[in-house]
């Protein structure tokens, strides 16, 4: 009964490791389709948060299988020490000192280094002095979480078919969309986060984006998309029982193809509803 | 015994104590030994801690039932969304018994507040702390027996309020035990965020009386009122863990009391603590505001995050005595253990804000939050490993107490390290409010928590009612808690790096999580194996009331005071006062008396010891 016990431990780790193992063949890994390990980000920032948390998943993995081998061996040891007829007593001991000073040291340099190393990604990720240059105080569209949707609003163009900046305010001139950001591929881009009623999250899974949608801040948010795609935008943040379905899509388009979306809805927008003779093709 | 007074607290302690043994000799027998009281004075209302702790036992208990069935409701839900759910189906006649989304954001939000406020923190602080802290010490009773039986009674109003919330509109509370503001501040922002919100927060504010009459209680009991001898660092590690708990609570319930009459304020006095101005939520009027919903985030994991502690520390206390007492050896590493403990509660004050990394406070305050946070894992590392070496070169018995302590160590590892994850900021931005945060917390809170609870129960038992549990059923009930455990938790780590959200009443919708449903099934399949064998637990424990081997004063050869007292303890714990002559983990020690691998606290006799003359 004892090996029986000391074996069902020792799944722990073995199952473990292989769900793991098997997870990005199976589905159970990142989002995403490319890349050798199941879903790889599909933006540079992204990619390197999914070096960090590899990095935390190496040294996490060689702790937790050393861990789990000490208490297997410890218990196998235990286990026949205790076993009838073996006279054997436990080791009278209360501790070593040396051990306690080892296993103090070696842990914390090494969690001091997964911190420090964290460092430089946190402030790129949240620090405004850090935003790449292109994006500092240029926000492309305003996302406004409500329960259950995403408002999304555009500067429009001037009179000679320039794109405006956005406006803090909402302008006449603006455009507007609904569970549908289109935003350039390919170069930082910027939207400044808001909501209209409870907290919400702004949640890009594939990109590694999130942040929260707090009542009463405008919160700038920066990614990066690698290529024209769609993408899946969703809410990450308890708002209500339709929380679930704040369902839309972040769609990255070539540069042209971002400008030429904007000029489409503003012909949409501009529509009075007389069919334009010029317009029938 | 040159060492009772060795340390300046210890010479100190030990003159109080010599005040309390005579206050024992001269009331202890005139307590009557419960002779002449009442039914009601010495069941119901009663203010012998050892009834009071089995009161909190049985309450937490048939909590855990509700708790239980609440969870299998979420995870019914998750698997077999679209049928008709078992029970709560019912409710739903008119939409063929399928469950709408609002009442399963109150399922997970109920879920998390019966288990964590009714049922891990009373276990815990409530039940364990209440029967074992006299008992441990060498008391009579708790330093303030009305207050302690007020602690109890504390908790009926709010499991009242809890279940008024249910009744009221939108079947209870709805904005997850976190209650963030807005959702929880204003009325129409959700169907659970009217009344049932209020009665829910009135029912937090009881629990957090309920924990300070414990906690001041506890402290006072630990400081002053220890046998001879029981220097402070002669105290079993679970007397050091309550300790430390009690001052955790002490220092963080304010808080959120605060915080939570902060919120009713803003819901029925009008007050903006919480409320920013212009936000209008469901067609209602704008709000006036001023406020800031990110105060609620701070005060509420200032006080949340070292309650994660309390619902821990006291099962390490324990675990650490059970496993030392199995192992047949001393704890591997007493001090480092103590200061580990006091290292964790003391950090445990300057990391909330990893709760919020994503939440848009200022980002230095984030990096600095994530140092702290990463650095606490370090005191648990300590702990895991002293552990392993108090198991290491022991002598062990194989029964229920050993597995689920051994179960304890094993699942601990796995939520400290999952921690490390969500420490880092830049991965946390990604798995934030995924499974892997729900993997990570149910991991260190049942994993760990609860099997040390049912390895507690299985140990104390003897002493509370004087009779075994059955080992067999303790078994059976270990494995398959064990594997529904293991089946129902581990895949959530997989579902959070997959970018599941927690809190989705159906994540299927989005094509990138499609093909989860698979698997979650698989976890339903697990967790209601897992409920299922928890009437295994239910059922030793009545059985056994009646038909549990009827044991002696010290069944398992341990050496704590408290195996000294008779089992069940009469009214006044001790029939002999006990004096403590060495520290609680002398078990194989070569100086214990010939033939006997333990050597008890109260034990006068050792390397040259001579019966007294007098006696
Ligand atoms: C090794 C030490 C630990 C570290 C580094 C750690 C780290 C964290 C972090 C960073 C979070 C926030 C994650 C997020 O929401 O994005 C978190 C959540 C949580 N942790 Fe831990 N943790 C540790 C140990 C524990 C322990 C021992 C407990 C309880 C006994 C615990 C209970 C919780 C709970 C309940 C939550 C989630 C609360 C919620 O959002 O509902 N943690 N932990
Ligand atoms: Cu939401
Ligand atoms: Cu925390």
């Amino acid at each position: 009964m004892k090996k029986f016990w000391i074996a069902l431990f020792m799944l722990v780790p073995i199952l473990a490791l292989w769900s793991c193992y098997v997870a990005p063949e199976r589905g159970w890994w990142f989002p995403g389709t490319t890349g050798p390990y199941g879903g790889e980000a599909a933006s540079p920032m992204g990619r390197r948060i999914d070096d960090l948390f590899y990095m935390i998943l190496a040294i996490t993995t060689v702790t937790f299988i050393g861990t789990q081998l000490a208490l297997g061996y410890v218990l196998w040891t235990g286990a026949r020490r205790g076993d009838a007829g073996s006279g054997e007593k436990a080791w009278f001991s209360h501790g070593s000192h040396n051990l306690e000073v080892i296993w103090s040291i070696v842990p914390a340099g090494i969690l001091l280094f997964i911190a420090l190393y964290q460092m430089d990604v946190v402030a790129a990720i949240r620090f405004k002095s850090e935003f790449p240059e292109q994006v500092q105080n240029r926000p492309l569209a305003e996302v406004t979480a409500r329960q259950f949707e995403w408002r999304i609003r555009y500067p429009g163009f001037d009179a000679n078919g320039n794109l405006l900046p956005l406006m803090a305010d909402p302008q006449p001139t603006d455009l507007y969309a609904v569970n549908d950001l289109r935003l350039p591929a390919a170069q930082p881009v910027m939207i400044n986060l808001r909501t209209d009623d409870v907290q919400h999250a702004f949640f890009l899974p594939e990109l590694r984006v999130k942040q929260d949608a707090v009542p009463g801040l405008t919160i700038p948010v920066w990614f990066e998309a690698d290529r024209a795609d769609e993408f899946t935008l969703l809410c990450a943040e308890l708002c209500g029982w339709g929380h679930y379905k704040m369902r839309a899509r972040f769609v990255a388009l070539r540069e042209p193809d971002f400008l030429q979306y904007l000029r489409d809805l503003q012909a949409q927008q501009d529509y009075d509803g007389v069919p334009d003779a010029a317009d029938e093709e | 015994m040159s060492s009772i007074s060795s340390t300046a607290t210890g010479s100190h302690g030990s003159s109080v104590h010599d005040h309390v043994q005579g206050h024992d000799l001269t009331h202890g027998h005139g307590h009557g030994h419960g002779h002449g009281q009442s039914f009601i004075s010495k069941y119901v209302f009663s203010t012998d801690h050892k009834v009071i702790g089995i009161q909190f036992l049985c309450t937490t208990l048939l909590m855990l039932i509700v708790g239980g069935a609440l969870a299998l409701g979420v995870r019914w839900q998750l698997a077999w969304g679209m049928e008709t759910m078992p029970f709560f189906g019912l409710l739903f006649k008119t939409e063929g018994g399928q469950i709408s989304p609002d009442f399963y954001t109150m399922l997970f939000t109920m879920h998390a507040t019966v288990m964590i406020f009714l049922v891990i923190i009373p276990v815990l602080a409530g039940a364990f702390g209440n029967f074992l802290i006299p008992l441990m010490i060498g008391a009579d009773d708790m330093a303030f027996p009305v207050l302690n039986m007020l602690s109890y009674w504390f908790m009926w109003p709010a499991i009242g309020f809890f279940g008024l919330s249910f009744l009221s509109a939108g079947y209870g509370a709805a904005a997850g035990w976190t209650s963030y503001p807005l959702l929880s501040a204003l009325a129409e922002a959700a169907p659970g965020s009217g009344w049932a919100q209020n009665w829910w927060l009135i029912g937090l504010t009881f629990v957090g009386v309920s924990s300070m009459m414990g906690s001041v209680n506890y402290m006072t009991t630990i400081i002053n009122m220890r046998a001879p001898g029981m220097t402070l660092f002669r105290m079993p590690l679970t007397i050091w863990a309550m300790f430390i708990t009690a001052i955790l609570q002490a220092f963080a319930l304010p808080v959120l009391t605060a915080a939570g009459f902060m919120l009713v304020a803003d819901r029925l006095l009008g007050t903006c603590f919480f409320i920013p101005a212009g936000i209008i939520v469901n067609n209602a009027d704008p709000t006036v505001g001023g406020g800031q919903p990110l105060l609620w985030q701070h005060l509420f994991w200032f006080y949340s995050h070292p309650a994660v502690y309390i619902m821990l520390l006291p099962a390490m206390g324990m675990v650490s005595d059970m496993l030392s007492c199995m192992a047949r050896k001393p704890i591997f590493g007493y001090k480092p253990m103590v200061y580990s403990m006091a290292a964790i509660a003391g950090l445990g004050f300057i990391v909330w804000g990893h709760h919020m990394f994503t939440s848009g406070m200022n980002p230095a305050l984030g990096m600095t939050f994530m140092v702290s946070t990463v650095m606490i894992a370090l005191p648990s590392a300590v702990k895991v490993f002293n552990w392993i070496g108090t198991l290491w070169g022991g002598r062990l018995e194989f029964n229920t107490v050993l597995l689920n302590s051994v179960a304890f160590v094993s699942m601990f590892i796995i939520g400290g390290l999952s921690g490390i994850f969500m420490a880092a900021v830049p991965v946390d931005i990604y798995i934030h409010d995924t499974y892997f945060i729900v993997a990570h917390f149910h991991y260190v809170l049942f994993g760990a928590t609860l099997f040390g609870v049912f390895g507690a129960i299985q140990f104390w038992y003897p002493k509370m009612f004087g009779r075994m549990m059955s080992e067999r059923i303790g078994k059976l009930h270990f494995l398959l808690t064990f594997i529904g455990f293991n089946g129902t938790f581990f895949p959530m780590h997989l579902l959070g790096v997959a970018g599941m959200p927690r809190r989705y009443a159906n994540p299927y919708m989005y094509p990138y999580l499609n093909h989860l449903l698979d698997m979650n099934q698989f976890m339903t399949v697990c967790a209601i194996l897992m409920g299922l064998a928890q009437f295994l637990l239910l059922g030793n424990f009545l059985f056994s009331l009646k038909f549990g081997t009827p044991c002696g004063r010290n069944p398992w050869n341990a050496n704590g005071l408290e195996w000294a007292a008779p089992s069940p303890p009469g009214h006044g714990n001790f029939d002999v006062p006990p004096i403590c002559y060495r520290g609680p983990y002398e078990y194989s020690s070569p100086g214990a008396p010939e033939g006997e691998d333990h050597w008890m606290q109260t034990d006068p006799r050792g390397k040259g010891w001579k019966p007294p003359a007098e006696h």
